[in-house]
């Protein structure tokens, strides 16, 4: 394999590695082509304690005592002897925010294992990455890949098949290289009437439908901006398309993720906005929300200040302040809670996109089906609509998730869209416990996966790219392996209750907190939480136990037959979390 | 609909609506009053004495409570005001939706200037509730404003509403009440007195120290002529006294007021009796002399005749300040974060820009007292040092509590393995024995009766707040749940119990607290199911042995 031309040292004795939450242990470290290893060597066994994969690692730093500048010209006899005398420490800044110390002896060594390191983390090509080569024992590649598609989605929803149909105007990407195959549109709309939007739209991304409201029959739909251009184009095969979403009813809301401003700018440059008077009956709102590169530095200052140790409160709180990303979580929330609000209340059908269409417009859309769609709250049904709303839409992960906070490298496409995504779940699923069928562990799970994955899910942009490197033929499913029932016992909220309401999160700047769960993960504070949760967890199936044994052949509901302090528990746990 | 803007803090929400103690009176309960007052509609002179004969102060109709979070949905109904509450009832057909607050819970009565749909009446309540009404005619919002303003102060102790609270409990009941709780049982629990420490009766009377219980511990070897000599060289003649005993290592808190040492003062027996203390653990050879001011503090108050311990009279101890701030900057800090938390929903819009956590200096004192709590359980565990807080702060020593007891939890709370109960108890203990006896002057920090408002201060609420934060850190480390500690919140402010009123043991028995009012304790007890944490186990690894908490920034909410 040629990823041993990168590893000059494989095998290194004795190394000390220091990590949050453990005590510092001594032993071997090696590293092979997608991970790297530590095993105590104390503890006998050399049981593994120790197993990253290199492409979780954001940045390295190294220092090396003795240094080569100190020895004369004439010392060469000594030289290798100091060489070998010296140790390195490597710091490892992982993209789940966890920091590893490894006090390496040698110094050619210590060099070498950075080397590598600093390698084979950022491989370019996708198809050498660890998920193609991931093989765990007792599941076969032909299981299915997956959880929805369009094609699923549309025969799951009956409701839509007399005014939708399913059109495979992209089965060869021609159309739209970043939409799957198969998308969902009016039915009075033609194939030709598509090609000539998405030639209308940036990057091809025309209106396709994303939820149907059951309630009301109202839909979101998504895309990217309009190319009106600075002289004002207009595209009739788009106006059409529009019109025959709305069909019957009087008027519907274009939420534009961008602000007044930014659109008119866009016009600019080619894009722009559907304006009043080709588009009568649809209204414009306009929510400005950040974007790409101010994200991305967002997160790097916040987590600057989670790991500032510094006993200082002023400076914690001006430094959490700075960063702004609460109030983009707030933005994202209330954005989605407006666009929710269209569709749930007011019963009007929406259109959002901002400028490409796979970052914000995702978000909120994502985020609007949580508040008002019961199924999507339950854990099938959020792995389903991630499938279909970031990986299928075609979020472009690859470039989006190439680095997090720690990276020294310039910033390319970073944006932690996505974790913001699962940050403002989290806001979501700590204003209502009970609402969300998934707990907090999951989320944590994703934010990691999204970065660094076994599995091939998250790897590429588009189900093209996907589609051209065999992904789903060569790699394992993420959604399909966190639903395995170990994972799903871990990964479900033991407070669960379903409801058919809409939740809508408050969105005040009092309401909203830091995820500590993430930005504070490698804590000990964190820990404790992770136990409450625990305990929780253990409770509810306690409970669950005993009510079954108390009336085994009835079909009670559970809380019938608990002590009564379940009641206490679930109004506690609300205020714990 | 799941509604959730503003979660839970939002009055409107809750179908309940109780947010003072319950009615009382009878004629309070049920639906009674509602058509009794219907026509008793007069006002009355307001004569201290007859404050109980009016029943019924006001009644005013249409008037409408605003919401707090969307003006849109603002309920009309009738304002009543009795001797006790004020009591808002909705006037929709089919629902009976009330809103009873007690008058010692007001904290501030706002006129606000009227405006086509009527006059504006802003409420603060010292349990942060903030209530809108909206009156229809001026007039009769003044009268409100005034009665208010007037109900929400009294000026005698008489006229407070543990006074006049009678639940349906009969005397020998009310008694044993009281008796729930012996503060000197927890001494024997500490494992006291024993070859060290001896119970001293120097206090009976409140002669020594008029502020101090009187039941005390002090070294064995203190004789009474060192104990006295030393109260008069203390602020308010709090000499040092034991308050927490480490069974498994000998280690002590011991308590104080600063000394009067003013610029070069010594006194002999003040220096034995630390010597005392220090002879007191036989497995440390030196002490340590926490002083919780910032040094800065200490040095000005030298030129009032009061300072602190020169190092060079006293051996084998040290000498360390903390730096928590006094009781003025701790009221500043608060009132700034009630105007932050009132602004920041009138102005909701504005606020999106970036600043969430908008609260910065009410976070920034808790912060303090946490960190050197963790000192000192440290030096506890492992010192073997018996520490000592010098205290300051002239009349009483506020911050010095501030810091004392919740360093004196994580050994507790942790070192009881034992049966259930009797680690629920302890919190209340922990209050009753170093808040209350200790006196810490609950009327005049709270405000019960009108006073100096320079000496009101929430440090009591600090204290409340720091328990709050380890529980957030130690979710399975406390049997107790927040509810526990809102409740107890109010209840230091309402009045409903006897037991926080006075400010000291002396003024409480001189009241006759225990003969004519109730006792807090024995309601949490019987209502405990309320505010048990369910995640509690005595067997859990948070709740064994010493909490540690941590005191970097981001673990505080």
């Amino acid at each position: 394999m040629e990823f041993s031309e990168h590893i000059k040292t494989a095998n290194v004795e004795d190394v000390v590695l220091r990590q949050p939450l453990h005590p510092p242990s001594r032993g071997t470290l090696c590293i092979t082509g997608h991970h790297l290893l530590f095993s105590d060597r104390e503890q006998g066994s050399g049981r593994k304690v120790l197993l990253l994969l290199l492409r979780n690692v954001d940045a390295i730093e190294k220092s090396v005592e003795n240094l080569l500048a100190h020895s004369g010209p004439f010392c060469t006899e000594g030289l290798s002897q100091r060489m070998s005398g010296s140790s390195g420490t490597i710091t490892i800044k992982c993209k789940d925010l966890r920091v590893l110390h490894l006090d390496i002896p040698g110094m050619e060594q210590s060099l070498n294992i950075a080397r590598s390191i600093e390698t084979l983390s950022c491989l370019d090509g996708v198809s050498e990455m660890y998920p193609f080569f991931y093989r765990p024992s007792g599941v076969g590649l032909q299981d299915q890949w997956g959880l929805s598609s369009p094609e699923k989605h549309y025969s799951q929803m009956r409701e839509l098949h007399d005014r939708w149909r399913l059109s495979t105007v992209n089965r060869d990407y021609r159309v739209c290289p970043s939409y799957p195959p198969a998308v969902i549109v009016p039915k009075h709309a033609g194939d030709d009437v598509l090609e000539k939007a998405a030639k209308f739209r940036q990057g091809g991304r025309f209106p396709v439908l994303c939820y149907y409201h059951r309630k009301n029959g109202m839909v979101i739909m998504r895309s990217s901006q309009p190319l009106t251009g600075a002289n004002g184009k207009r595209c009739m095969e788009d106006e059409h398309l529009l019109r025959a979403v709305i069909d019957g009813s009087d008027r519907g809301f274009v939420i534009d993720t961008r602000s007044g401003q930014q659109a008119l700018q866009a016009r600019m440059t080619g894009g722009g906005f559907e304006s009043k008077s080709c588009y009568s009956s649809w209204k414009r709102l306009h929510r400005q929300m950040e974007r790409g590169k101010a994200l991305q530095e967002s997160l790097i200052k916040l987590v600057e200040a989670c790991g500032d140790q510094s006993h200082n409160m002023d400076r914690w709180l001006s430094k959490l302040e700075n960063s702004k990303w609460l109030s983009h979580v707030q933005t994202a929330l209330s954005t989605a809670g407006l666009l929710a609000e269209c569709v749930e209340r007011d019963g009007h059908s929406v259109l959002v996109h901002g400028s490409e269409g796979t970052d914000s417009t995702l978000l909120i859309s994502t985020l609007a089906q949580l508040i008002m769609d019961p199924w999507a709250r339950t854990l099938e049904g959020f792995l389903a609509l991630l499938e279909r709303e970031w990986v299928q839409a075609g979020h472009p992960f690859r470039q989006r998730c190439a680095h997090s906070a720690y990276s020294h490298a310039r910033l390319q496409q970073e944006s932690p869209v996505f974790l913001l995504l699962l940050d403002c779940v989290w806001q979501l699923w700590r204003q209502f416990p009970l609402a969300l069928g998934f707990s907090e562990a999951l989320l944590l799970r994703l934010a990691t996966e999204a970065y660094a994955s076994d599995y091939g899910t998250f790897l590429c942009s588009s189900h093209q790219e996907r589609c051209a490197l065999g992904v789903t033929d060569n790699t394992h499913c993420l959604f399909r392996a966190l639903l395995r029932p170990r994972e799903r016992d871990c990964y479900s909220n033991p407070l669960y209750e379903p409801t058919e309401l809409a939740i809508w999160p408050s969105v005040h700047p009092q309401a909203l907190q830091l995820w500590r769960g993430f930005f504070l993960r490698w804590t000990p504070q964190a820990r404790h939480l992770e136990e409450a949760q625990e305990e929780i967890r253990n409770m509810v199936t306690e409970w669950g136990k005993l009510a079954l044994s108390r009336c085994p052949e009835s079909t009670q509901r559970r809380e019938d037959v608990q002590p009564e302090h379940v009641e206490h528990l679930r109004r506690d746990t609300t205020q714990v979390q | 609909m799941t509604t959730a803007d503003s979660a839970g803090v939002c009055p409107s929400s809750q179908a309940v609506k109780y947010h003072g103690p319950a009615p009382t009176e009878p004629w309070l309960q049920g639906r009674l009053y509602r058509d009794a007052f219907r026509d008793r509609r007069k006002r009355l002179v307001a004569q201290p004495q007859s404050i109980f004969l009016f029943l019924l102060w006001l009644q005013v109709e249409n008037v409408r409570l605003l919401d707090r979070v969307s003006p849109r949905r603002s309920r009309v109904g009738t304002l009543y005001l009795t001797a006790t509450h004020t009591i808002f009832v909705e006037n929709e057909a089919g629902v009976r939706n009330e809103t009873w607050v007690l008058h010692s819970l007001v904290f501030s009565v706002e006129m606000q200037a009227a405006s086509a749909s009527g006059c504006s009446l802003l409420v603060r309540c010292k349990n942060f509730q903030v209530l809108h009404f909206v009156v229809p005619r001026e007039r009769e919002c003044h009268d409100v404003h005034l009665s208010l303003q007037r109900l929400s102060q009294p000026e005698r102790c008489e006229e407070l509403y543990c006074f006049s609270y009678k639940p349906n409990v009969d005397e020998a009941e009310r008694r044993q009440e009281w008796d729930f709780l012996d503060p000197k049982a927890d001494y024997s629990r500490m494992g006291l007195p024993n070859s060290l420490w001896k119970f001293s009766p120097i206090n009976q009377h409140y002669k020594v120290s008029d502020t101090y219980p009187a039941d005390l511990f002090v070294p064995q070897s203190a004789t009474p002529p060192v104990i006295v000599g030393s109260s008069k060289f203390r602020s308010r003649g709090r000499f040092p006294t034991l308050s927490y005993y480490s069974k498994e290592n000998h280690a002590a808190i011991c308590r104080s007021s600063q000394p009067l040492s003013g610029f070069s003062a010594r006194c002999l027996e003040d220096e034995q009796m630390l010597e005392a203390i220090l002879r007191s653990n036989p497995r440390s050879d030196f002490m340590y002399v926490v002083d919780t001011r910032p040094k800065l503090n200490a040095i000005a108050n030298r030129a009032a005749g009061k300072g602190y311990e020169n190092e060079d009279n006293y051996s084998d101890v040290k000498f360390q300040f903390i730096g928590i701030e006094n009781i003025h900057v701790m009221r500043n800090s608060q009132q700034k974060m009630l105007e932050a938390q009132g602004n920041s929903f009138k102005e909701k819009e504005k606020t999106g820009d970036g600043n969430c956590p908008s609260e910065p200096d009410s976070l920034a004192p808790p912060d303090c007292p946490l960190q050197c709590i963790l000192d000192h359980a440290t030096f506890l565990r492992f010192g073997h040092i018996p520490v000592f807080f010098g205290t300051l702060e002239p009349p009483t020593s506020d911050r010095y509590k501030s810091v004392k007891p919740v360093a004196e939890i994580p050994p507790t709370v942790a070192s009881q393995s034992g049966s259930v109960p009797e680690i629920y108890i302890y919190i209340y203990v922990l209050i009753e024995k170093d808040w209350l006896s200790f006196g810490h002057k609950f009327s005049h920090r709270c405000n019960h009766l009108v006073g100096d408002p320079k000496e009101v201060s929430p440090v009591m609420d600090q204290f409340l707040e720091c328990v709050w934060q380890l529980m957030e850190q130690f979710p399975c480390a406390f049997e107790f749940n927040a509810r526990f500690l809102i409740t107890i919140h109010s209840h230091v402010y309402s009045c409903q119990y006897g037991n926080f009123i006075g400010n000291n043991q002396r003024e409480r028995v001189e009241l006759g607290l225990r003969e004519r009012t109730h006792s807090l304790w024995s309601y949490l007890w019987k209502n405990q199911t309320d505010y048990i944490n369910p995640l509690y186990r005595p067997d859990h690894s948070q709740t064994q042995g010493l909490l540690r908490p941590s005191t970097a920034p981001y673990c505080f909410k």
